[in-house]
């Protein structure tokens, strides 16, 4: 290394990289570490990925689509009872979450954007976001399940759609109140210009404009919800047997989802529960990921 | 002189039903907004409500005591406390390191775009893979995997506290290693998300002054990212502590109180999973107890990282 007094460098080679010296070696210990971690961090996806498509994909037939469960000791059956419970108890957990989501990020976005009142819902749904699935779960127990308010029914598929719901509203919010903030304020300003009212500008103006982020957020919402067991297994609990959907009463008693069955059927000690519980898990995972990869397409859409 | 231009152009009065059209609009739209407030506010009545008697019973002593004796009516949620802190705490302790070192690699210019995008995408996608599968392959797959692992550590570190007794199959050290994979892709996301924000001049200056990536990355990009990763640490935490199903399904279950990490365990949410299906009286006011201390404890980590993400934000 030559260098004059002051430190600086005087030849031209000096300034070519050189693989050898401490800052590079660690340069590149660094970046190996980084790589490693990252590998580390796909690892469980793809293992448990693998896993269920190998041990869940090889039992998909027409019979899991179609039969109940089988009892304890017997061969054979399905878990078509979980798969429509799933469906219908999101399917509720959504019609009581879009509304409210969706409403409250309006609002947020539209109507107040910054005063106190607005301040106070946004730290609300933070913290909303932060109370634990289970505890959702809980506090439909402690309202509905244990007090029989619904038409004095205690576990119900209802009950189980109310307590996913709470864990849905904050994403919904959320992701509005952001997606409506991205509209510009041209556009407002243009549609009340020429006359429309605010209830005309903010459902055909910014809402359609911010549809693609608010959808996005609704599916992510249902997706999470979809996947969910903690909230369900004192609220919706678990049926052997099919919901009886044509009647009021099929949706006030207590219903079978896919992600319970996973749960009960895991931690059963008998061969053909636990390989139930498998198929559900890819058919419920197959269910979330496709979600999950329409999300990212509906965005990579309006991106374009 | 007027035509039917002057007409179009005229203020055009606003009808009484469109008002009351806008005003009923704005009402809904705050009172669906007041719902979240609502929500928030009946879940901290009800469990508190619901918890009172088991509270007025037990007081402070149940938060340290560890007898969860449905027989006799005796209640104390110290083991499933003690197991809440350990399991979220040492699961932050890997999971932070894998999860920052993620972020960096796909967001500094390491490796080509598309591998880059790949694997943001593989950690979201894990993100999205429900907890009760995750203890399902916990239960069939990683736990056996690993258990000639935990028989070294309890074969040569059993004088230790942390590893003394025998690994039986469903313990701690098991739920923590499923929480790390289960709090690492928040982690990951919102690093990466942060350090995206960091503006380029900051790292482009560094290199100016002719310093190595690692160098731009350690000495200003991450503290200029802090707030953000640290926020992003601390709703993994939350996470961490309110997780249930993989953790339920593999962590053991066990109400004796054991410092050891091999042994079984338990936590609030896996208490409250296993035990309120079938609960009655005292019982449900004692599960309900320790779901207020579990509301209060993530309330309290959530309400800290917003302050803490406040603090932290440099202004550069």
């Amino acid at each position: 290394m030559k260098k004059n007094n002051s430190g600086l460098i005087t030849r031209k080679s000096e300034l070519s990289y050189k693989p050898n010296i401490t800052r590079n070696l660690g340069n590149r210990l660094m970046t190996g570490l980084a790589g490693l971690f990252s590998a580390i961090a796909v690892l469980p996806l793809i293992l448990v990925l693998g896993y269920v498509l190998i041990k869940g994909a090889s039992k998909i037939s027409i019979d899991l689509f179609t039969q109940l469960p089988p009892p304890p000791g017997l061969e054979g059956g399905g878990i078509g009872n979980a798969i429509i419970g799933t469906l219908v108890v999101t399917l509720i957990a959504a019609l009581f979450a879009i509304p409210v989501g969706v409403g409250g990020g309006i609002y947020l976005a539209e109507y107040s954007r910054s005063d106190w009142f607005a301040q106070f819902i946004r730290f609300g749904t933070n913290v909303l976001a932060g109370v634990p699935s289970i505890i959702a779960g809980v506090f439909i127990y402690g309202t509905l399940v244990t007090t029989k308010l619904l038409f004095g029914n205690s576990y119900s598929a209802v009950a189980g759609g109310l307590a996913l719901s709470i864990l849905m509203i904050p994403t919904i919010i959320k992701t509005t109140d952001e997606g409506l903030k991205l509209v510009p304020d041209d556009l407002r300003r243009g549609a009340l210009g020429v006359g429309a009212s605010r209830f005309i500008t903010i459902t055909r103006i910014t809402v359609p404009t911010a549809f693609t982020p608010i959808a996005t957020g609704v599916v992510l919402a249902v997706a999470r919800a979809a996947g969910e067991t903690a909230p369900l297994i004192f609220t919706a609990l678990f049926s052997s047997y099919w919901a009886n959907l044509l009647s009021v009463d099929g949706l006030f008693s207590s219903i079978a989802t896919l992600s319970v069955l996973i749960y009960n059927f895991s931690i059963m000690p008998l061969e053909v529960q636990n390989e139930l519980a498998w198929a559900a898990s890819f058919v419920l995972v197959a269910l979330i990921l496709s979600l999950n990869l329409f999300a990212r397409w509906l965005g990579r859409f309006a991106s374009r | 002189m007027s035509s039917p231009m002057d007409n179009r152009y005229r203020l055009r009065k606003r009808p009484q039903s469109e008002k009351l059209v806008d005003s009923g609009f704005k009402t809904l739209a705050l009172s669906l907004a007041s719902v979240v407030a609502l929500i928030l506010v009946a879940i901290l009545i009800v469990v508190f409500q619901g918890g009172l008697p088991s509270m007025l019973r037990y007081g402070w002593e149940f938060l340290i005591t560890s007898n969860w004796n449905p027989v006799d009516d005796e209640y104390g949620a110290g083991a499933a406390i003690y197991g809440t802190l350990v399991t979220s705490i040492l699961s932050l302790f890997i999971a932070v390191p894998l999860g920052i070192g993620t972020a960096i690699f796909i967001t500094e210019n390491i490796i080509p775009e598309k591998l880059r995008n790949f694997i943001g995408l593989m950690v979201e996608l894990l993100a999205a893979i429900p907890s009760v599968v995750l203890g399902l392959w916990a239960i069939f797959v990683m736990e056996p995997f690993i258990r000639p692992g935990l028989e070294l550590l309890y074969n040569y570190f059993g004088w230790f506290p942390l590893f003394s007794s025998s690994p039986m199959g469903p313990g701690t050290l098991p739920a923590v290693l499923i929480l790390v994979v289960m709090i690492l892709p928040i982690i990951t996301a919102i690093t990466r998300d942060s350090l995206q924000q960091v503006p380029q001049q900051l790292t482009q200056a560094a290199y100016g002054i002719g310093t190595t990536r690692w160098g731009a990355i350690i000495n200003v990009t991450l503290p200029a990212a802090i707030s953000g990763i640290v926020g992003g640490v601390m709703l993994a935490l939350g996470r961490a502590m309110g997780e249930t199903m993989a953790v339920t399904m593999i962590i053991g279950n066990s109400n004796n109180f054991s410092f050891s990490l091999l042994a079984p365990g338990n936590t609030i949410s896996a208490m409250l999973a296993n035990q309120f299906g079938e609960a009655d009286g005292s019982q449900v006011s004692s599960l309900m107890y320790a779901a207020f201390v579990l509301i209060i404890m993530t309330l309290a980590v959530n309400i800290f990282a917003q302050l803490l993400v406040k603090r932290l934000s440099l202004k550069y």
